[in-house]
């Protein structure tokens, strides 16, 4: 029996996220924002410009820049999420120690993860909303319903990651496991989940390794929507993956953390 | 529970009996029996390893007990950890403060988490920068603060919900003697106030300074239980001679000088000897013909405890 219900639990943590996020915020507009804005005007319109693709080719989008966008926001999204419960996490369990103070207040190991959780939702929420206006000048939402479709499938996609790799950053002794994580899950999954090409053109094994990995489910579903040419019954297989690895990442999250404090 | 002697009610804070944690195949603590009364100033004496913080993170309801029964307001922090925790302080032997946050906001941060309304949090946030004389360092960064100003911060930030019983694991740590003596005198002035301290420390001078009673722990286990002036009338000598011979002749001189005292005790790099005058040592030791190069006459100390109970120095 828990004493202290966890939406108490985690609402007793806003102050502290939020003071967090004004004293720090400057820091991420660069990351969070220009840099995707970057990849767009680089990748989407510069280099896209040398690409004319058949629609059919492209996952019914009508030009590269159409293809490529969905992948862009969707990959945003995994490196927010994971961007914020990997060195913050460490440093909250090892450097500064913040969560051991949480700890000697009511609070237990399954509120600082709904905490943490709670502000990395915030973060992948804001850095997506400020990206998709950015989007909308260059006229890439077929539908505005497309378009909030879209912001909530990074939420979705935003915390399976950020669950899963929060467990990972609980069992971790040492920073250096984020270089392997980045260096070999991370960045391939950035390029061959199916952002930057249509993932066929891997041929028919890789093609079937990019569909079990989690962000290629993103970047399909996202570019379902902002495309507007929707496979319904592949959206709700999308959404019930991402759903099956957030709730497995919930649980393995708040199990490794309580292990881990209580050491 | 009542006291038998006076038949008044005294209201245990803490009651630990058989206590033991275990990690693994390491035995941390064996089977501890404590208890700690209200507004009482209650230590845990012993080297590193000893258990004592061990014992500490069982009493502040964030270790589960391996074995035993452990009460902290007569509830049992398995069961009612938040509550529990809810009426604690904490001040942990490593700082655990938020680096990324300034002076005021580290304790405004932490009243939140105890759920105490921000208008209230932030009154008791001023008045504690003023119990630790921080106040004009409320928008300082943690970093910007020296090592005695973390320690009274954290101290403040275990203030924040007003608690019943304090925790101290090592306060004064690492402090320089000018920060040590005014962490002393904060401490002393909480006490005064009616609040109730455990401490650790493996520092006898703290732990007479500010304990109306401790225990001795050693490999786990409590040796010795009692008020600092009960302990070294128990376990030591009034005066103890410290005498200082050349490099390896402690050991060959210990016999000589060994029906000065009540017992003698031979360091690496000087001989105790243990006797109610202490100058009367001396001068027979010199009668003797023996020349040790210094010597000192000093009182017992809770240090002369543990040696006598241990045959080990605190700190080694």
């Amino acid at each position: 029996m828990r004493e202290l219900p966890l939406l108490e639990g985690t609402v007793r943590q806003l102050d502290y996220w939020w003071t967090l996020y004004l004293r720090t915020w400057r820091g991420g507009v660069v990351s969070s924002f220009l840099t995707p804005l970057f990849y767009v005007v680089a990748i989407g319109v510069l280099l896209g410009g040398f690409i004319e693709g058949d629609p059919a080719q492209l996952n019914g989008a009508s030009s590269y820049l159409l293809f490529v966008v969905p992948g862009l926001v969707a990959s945003q999204t995994m490196n927010t999420a994971i961007g914020e419960v990997t060195y913050p996490v460490m440093g909250l369990i090892k450097w500064h120690r913040g969560y051991y103070a949480m700890l000697a207040t009511p609070l237990a190991p399954i509120h600082l993860v709904a905490g943490t959780l709670m502000f990395t939702l915030f973060r992948v929420a804001s850095t997506t909303a400020v990206f998709l206006l950015v989007l909308a000048p260059f006229g890439l939402f077929a539908t505005w319903w497309g378009a909030v479709l879209t912001f909530l499938v990074q939420l979705l996609l935003g915390m399976a990651f950020a669950t899963v790799i929060f467990a990972f950053s609980a069992r971790v002794r040492t920073d250096e496991a984020y270089g392997v994580l980045f260096r070999l899950v991370v960045f391939p999954l950035f390029l061959f989940s199916g952002a930057f090409f249509p993932i066929d053109n891997l041929g028919p094994v890789l093609s079937w390794a990019a569909r079990l990995t989690p962000l290629w489910h993103g970047v399909d579903l996202s570019r379902m929507l902002m495309v507007n040419v929707i496979d319904w019954r592949l959206a709700l297989v999308h959404v019930a993956v991402l759903t099956v690895l957030m709730a497995a990442g919930w649980f393995l999250s708040v199990r490794a953390l309580t292990e881990r404090l209580a050491q | 529970m009542v006291n038998e002697a006076s038949g008044e009610s005294v209201e245990l804070m803490i009651s630990a009996r058989g206590l033991t944690k275990t990690f693994g195949e390491v035995e941390a603590v064996r089977g501890i029996d404590v208890d700690v009364r209200r507004a009482e100033a209650f230590g845990f004496l012993g080297p590193n390893g000893a258990g004592k913080s061990s014992t500490m993170r069982m009493i502040a309801a964030v270790s589960p007990p391996t074995g035993g029964t452990l009460e902290i307001f007569g509830l049992d922090p398995t069961a009612h950890g938040a509550g529990i925790r809810a009426r604690l302080g904490v001040c942990p032997q490593q700082d655990s403060l938020d680096t990324e946050l300034n002076v005021f906001d580290n304790l405004y941060i932490y009243g939140r988490y105890f759920g105490i309304p921000r208008a209230d949090v932030k009154a008791r946030a001023h008045e504690l920068l003023e119990f630790v004389q921080l106040t004009d360092k409320a928008d300082s960064r943690i970093d910007s603060l020296s090592g005695g100003m973390k320690r009274r911060l954290t101290i403040a930030r275990s203030l924040i919900n007003s608690p019943d019983l304090l925790l101290l694991d090592e306060p004064t740590t690492g402090l320089d003697p000018q920060a040590r003596h005014v962490v002393w005198d904060r401490l002393f002035r909480l006490k005064q106030q009616g609040v109730t301290l455990v401490l650790t420390t493996h520092y006898m001078d703290e732990a007479e300074q500010l304990c109306d009673r401790l225990v001795v722990m050693d490999k786990g286990r409590i040796v010795a239980e009692g008020s600092p002036l009960a302990l070294i009338a128990e376990h030591s000598t009034r005066e103890v001679a410290e005498l200082r011979f050349g490099v390896g002749e402690h050991e060959g001189t210990a016999a000589r000088v060994s029906d000065l005292g009540e017992r003698v005790e031979v360091l690496p790099d000087r001989l105790l000897v243990y006797a109610e005058d202490g100058e009367e040592v001396v001068t027979k030791v010199h009668e003797r013909g023996l020349s040790p190069v210094a010597t000192l006459v000093r009182r017992s100390t809770l240090e002369d405890v543990f040696l006598r109970l241990t045959g080990r120095t605190l700190v080694d």
